[in-house]
């Protein structure tokens, strides 16, 4: 199967940069699953999951939350808020998250803000039910 | 004339102090070194980050639906300084110099008739500029408590700035940071955040903007979602670039004082000798001329 190259970049670090088959984005307008010489699209993505199939067929998982992806036929860019791989993830960080911003909800007045936590938080809520599950 | 005991007192005092420094500068040292692997480890996100800016940024063009972010309020009354310096003092002209350029450019806006307000982050920052702005400033960050500045801290600072533009706060915001030219040169910088100057030339032609990209959701959203985020993601830059220039300036600065202890040390052993010399020497005149007597 072709392959092409894969990069997934946090605002600390390069977390990941190799040789992948199929990378599954949890993209703002739904899951896609990106393949080699796929059409250049940029996209946001939402909180969730990055399942990565590198070429020797193993496959990878990390938790993103927010960002966005820049796809190219040659290879993907995901640029991610923060990334972490789902086994060094636990619960508590994004209940903590989640608690974060409820207490921003409380204290903000503006109503578009609010629906931006509001989506947020509800992400979240459904990104912890993913990580339990996994 | 400090007698010998003094003398033995002050090369004891000074040799302490050398010490000090010595163990300040290896310290800064190991850190500057991590400082500068983190600023290295965070230029990938930046370039790409200002690359895929410009792509959309050309690709929505200044049309209406371009974010306020970008285009600014259109007007130019009122200005926010966001000045970063470091939490800590004992690293030579750093902060002072950040602090005297900030500076600078507040009595010229003042005299130009405008409004400033000030965010500090940092601690030596607001010490300095307290002392003539106090009225100006609005809010300061304290990162004392930080022990490796992350994407959080960056983000924070961030998004107060925006929430502040969305209030009509500001018209035109500004970062002021230091720039980690090398271990001996920081340069104070001043860096303009809202409206973001997007760089439509440069980033684009490596990226191939020939490339016809599809968005999704539409590239407007797209933008409006990134620039906010790109506001963070020069916070962080900044704050990256001030503490490896913290640190190596304070490597420096502590350089330059060990060697001053020691040359003080040398000067003090050298008047510490002459005099146990000169006592030597008294002594023995006065036994011989006492003998002489006889």
């Amino acid at each position: 199967m072709a392959d092409f190259n894969f990069e997934l970049v946090s605002p600390e670090r390069l977390l990941l940069s190799e040789r992948v088959t199929e990378v599954v984005i949890p993209a703002t307008d739904g899951e896609m699953t990106v393949m080699a010489n796929h059409a250049p699209t940029m996209t946001t993505i939402k909180p969730g999951i990055v399942t990565v199939k590198a070429v020797d067929g193993t496959t990878a998982r990390y938790v993103v939350f927010g960002g966005f992806a820049d796809i190219l036929p040659t290879g993907c860019t995901l640029l991610a808020e923060s990334a972490v791989p789902v086994g060094e993830l636990s619960r508590d960080v994004i209940e903590k998250r989640i608690e974060a911003a409820r207490a921003e909800l409380e204290h903000s007045s503006a109503d578009e803000h609010k629906t931006g936590i509001e989506q947020f938080i509800s992400e979240m809520t459904a990104l912890n039910g993913i990580v339990v599950a996994a | 004339m400090p007698s010998l005991k003094d003398l033995k007192n002050r090369i004891a005092s000074v040799k302490a102090t050398q010490k000090i420094t010595k163990a300040m500068k290896m310290v800064a040292a190991a850190k500057l070194r991590r400082a500068q692997e983190a600023a290295e480890a965070a230029r990938p996100y930046s370039q790409r980050m200002s690359a895929v800016l410009s792509n959309i940024a050309q690709a929505v063009g200044s049309d209406d639906s371009a974010p306020r972010l970008m285009t600014g309020t259109g007007r130019d009354q009122t200005h926010l300084l966001v000045v970063c310096t470091a939490e800590r003092g004992l690293c030579g002209g750093f902060n002072s110099q950040i602090a005297r350029f900030a500076r600078d450019h507040v009595r010229k806006l003042l005299i130009e008739g405008k409004t400033v307000k000030i965010i500090c982050v940092g601690k030596k920052g607001f010490d300095i500029l307290r002392r003539e702005f106090a009225s100006l400033i609005i809010d300061r960050v304290d990162l004392r408590e930080v022990k490796r500045v992350g994407f959080e801290n960056a983000d924070q600072i961030g998004k107060k700035v925006i929430g502040l533009f969305e209030k009509g706060e500001f018209d035109v915001c500004t970062l002021f940071y230091s720039e980690f030219k090398s271990v001996i040169s920081q340069v104070p910088t001043a860096l303009q955040l809202v409206p973001a100057a997007v760089s439509t030339d440069v980033a684009a032609a490596d990226t191939g903007a020939a490339a016809i990209y599809e968005y999704e959701p539409d590239a407007g959203e797209i933008l409006s979602d990134l620039i906010p985020r790109n506001i963070s993601v020069q916070v962080f830059r900044a704050l990256l670039e001030n503490v490896a220039g913290e640190m190596g300036a304070k490597m420096s600065a502590m350089d330059n004082a060990t060697r001053n202890a020691g040359d003080m040390i040398n000067k003090l052993t050298l008047s510490y000798n002459r005099q146990r010399q000169a006592q030597i020497t008294k002594e023995l005149i006065e036994i011989i001329s006492g003998a002489e007597a006889l």
